[in-house]
């Protein structure tokens, strides 16, 4: 079973919601960033996604932007994550789940990519501008070696694209809570509530809300309606704040053990 | 078989590759295009708007005194720089304004390089009434401050763009997450046969009056179709909006001219085809500049309208299906040839046509007196007028 799947299905039967953590590879370094991935999880994290820095990240605000700058700069590329996530998995078994721009991937080569994710120790993959209507290249060679296609659903979607997006969706169905790019501010939790039913309706696979989940209390506002909560921009705004200063990984680590606070059930 | 396919498929090139949040948009706007396109009213009041406002039919002028200076082929311009706003971006601003409306959503926003979309969006935006907002890098902003001002006058909001290389690319991007967070009430003018399905498609549609005059004037004129169609290609609008009437005229030879910048081996310019492969930017499948990682290269060319890192995808296409060949000149070629074509016919280029004038001069010699060559005179000079100055170290 994938590290991702058991995951969610221990803390579904603890009715437990999933803490997914976002940061950005490579940002400052992938050294900097193995660290990190080890204290999220001890601060309480379930789920690392890595951000996989691109030139051009059309779903993302300017606090991610900058971010993938940053990880540009320090050199990162889909190779030398791959192999941070190879050593990491000397230490560690939380689900990883790579964030992607296709470019990247496509420029990897999608069979070879898919190959050496799966050999390395990543659970899944997530796409920001690939839509499952063009995951066709990806679904064979990511269905060959158990690595989960996460699709996002929006409030945008319609019924149909609902269902579909659903159906094709591994691991969690990603629901980006406001029309928006990341790092936006959420004020309409009722839409999010009555939109993570909505997809309820269409699949039994887990259903996490993500953009624009920044602090405590919103966090602990979409525990109570959807199975995960995905925080990224406040994280990745911390990453950069204290990239620099030597209180890099126990600020980052006081901030998620905040989140996980807050998203006890009482 | 038609092309695009239903997924917006040129062979191997175009899709969507577009976060969820714009699915529902890009569908909802295919299947209003698709209904419109058949509507007579609306091809009628389209035909009106090109007719009475854009100053349609463009001439195809036939330019005799730079024929007999190259000495070969017989050169026809095609004048787009004749339509309002001094360029072929209007035609396509008129048609996704009058959608816009259909859809009923009440702001448009456009990303700009050389400005000349920016100002066909921002001028349709005040015919219309309603409301416009324009993303420009802000390194074009300097290159063209010119048309900055024109938009502001005509009552858009200009928005600088400030990440990456500061030019079309980055515009684009901030035009397409402004898309993403008010995708309900605003309606994206893309200005080029590029992005996500239908915009490639819809545009070439758009713009391919350009072909359909010339197609015509051309056998009126000369009794005959011409050898060589000659454009320039940044995103690629004018070259397909020449070459779309032609494409199934087998004989009718179809160059685009890319920017060679500093030349082509210097790293510095935007020749997809000479330097790029195949990759996904900003919603389409297409030749593109990238790295051996697929980051996206920064790119370089005089022209803001060609300084960009991929193309259109039906370009692709024809590159790979051969129905089309692809070359590049450079900033120099190109400042040559906006000279040339101001001395000998009195008319200034943009610096986008003056790349598509510096091919003639290297093709038109070598043909022979009987051919004839058209070439997309795609847009005027006069926003050029001050970078040119510039370049020569001549103080206005």
């Amino acid at each position: 079973m994938n590290r991702l799947d058991h995951t969610l299905t221990q803390l579904r039967a603890k009715g437990e919601k999933a803490l997914i953590t976002y940061i950005m590879a490579g940002d400052p370094s992938l050294q900097e960033t193995e660290q990190l991935v080890l204290e999220l999880e001890r601060a309480g994290a379930d789920v690392i996604e890595l951000g996989v820095p691109f030139s051009d990240p059309i779903a993302d605000g300017p606090v991610i932007q900058k971010a993938a700058e940053r990880g540009l700069q320090s050199g990162t590329s889909l190779r030398k994550i791959l192999e941070s996530v190879r050593h990491l998995r000397i230490s560690t078994q939380i689900p990883i789940v790579l964030m992607a721009y296709y470019n990247n991937i496509h420029a990897f080569g999608e069979a070879d990519f898919c190959r050496s994710a799966a050999e390395a120790g990543v659970d899944g993959l997530i796409v920001p501008d690939m839509p499952p209507d063009e995951a066709g290249p990806l679904r064979g060679p990511a269905d060959a070696v158990g690595l989960h296609l996460i699709f996002l659903l929006a409030p945008t979607s319609t019924a149909s694209r609902r269902a579909y997006v659903a159906k094709e969706s591994g691991g969690f169905v990603y629901y980006v809570s406001i029309t928006g790019i990341t790092g936006a501010k959420l004020h309409d939790m009722a839409g999010v509530r009555d939109n993570v039913a909505k997809i309820r309706r269409h699949t039994k696979t887990p259903v996490a809300v993500g953009f624009g989940v920044a602090t405590p209390d919103d966090a602990a506002r979409v525990a109570r309606v959807a199975d995960g909560v995905i925080v990224g921009s406040a994280i990745v705004r911390r990453v950069g704040d204290h990239g620099q200063d030597g209180r890099l990984v126990q600020e980052v680590g006081a901030f998620v053990r905040s989140l996980k606070v807050a998203m006890q059930p009482v | 078989m038609a092309i695009p396919d239903r997924q917006g498929r040129f062979g191997a090139y175009g899709g969507r590759y577009v976060p969820e949040t714009l699915m529902p948009a890009l569908l909802e706007l295919e299947e209003v295009y698709q209904r419109t396109r058949r509507d007579r009213k609306f091809q009628a009041e389209l035909r009106h708007y090109l007719k009475e406002y854009v100053g349609r039919p463009t001439p195809l002028y036939f330019a005799q005194r730079l024929t007999k200076r190259l000495g070969g082929a017989k050169i026809y311009l095609k004048r787009e720089d004749l339509c309002h706003t001094g360029a072929h971006k209007i035609n396509n601003a008129v048609g996704q304004a009058l959608l816009a409306r259909r859809m009923k959503k009440p702001r448009l926003i456009a990303e700009t390089g050389a400005g000349q979309h920016g100002v066909a969006t921002a001028t349709v935006a005040a015919m219309f009434g309603l409301e416009c907002e324009i993303y420009m890098g802000t390194e074009d902003m300097q290159r063209q401050a010119l048309n900055v001002f024109r938009m502001r006058l005509l009552g858009s909001t200009v928005t600088g763009v400030d990440a990456g290389s500061r030019t079309l690319k980055d515009a684009i991007s901030e035009a397409m997450r402004d898309w993403t967070t008010n995708v309900r009430t605003t309606h994206y003018v893309l200005g080029s046969v590029l992005g996500a399905h239908p915009y490639p498609m819809m545009i070439r549609d758009f713009q391919s009056v350009i072909g359909r005059e010339a197609r015509k004037q051309i056998l009126t004129a000369e009794g005959r179709l011409p050898d060589c169609l000659i454009a320039c290609v940044g995103g690629g609008s004018n070259a397909m909006g020449l070459f779309h009437a032609f494409v199934p005229d087998k004989k009718v030879k179809m160059v685009g001219v890319e920017a060679g910048g500093l030349g082509v081996a210097s790293g510095k310019h935007a020749a997809r085809f000479e330097g790029g492969r195949p990759g996904v930017l900003q919603g389409t499948m297409t030749y593109l500049l990238q790295d051996e990682n697929g980051q996206v290269n920064l790119t370089h060319s005089v022209s803001a309208g060609l300084d960009y890192a991929a193309v259109g995808p039906e370009h692709s296409y024809y590159k790979e299906t051969n129905r089309a060949q692809y070359t590049s000149v450079t900033d120099d070629e190109a400042l040559t040839a906006f000279d040339l074509l101001a001395r000998e016919e009195g008319i200034m280029p943009a610096l986008e046509s003056a790349h598509a004038i510096a091919e003639v001069m290297k093709c038109a010699p070598k043909m022979k007196k009987s051919q004839i060559l058209i070439v997309n005179l795609s847009g005027r000079g006069d926003k050029d007028v001050q970078q040119v100055a510039r370049i020569k170290g001549v103080t206005l």
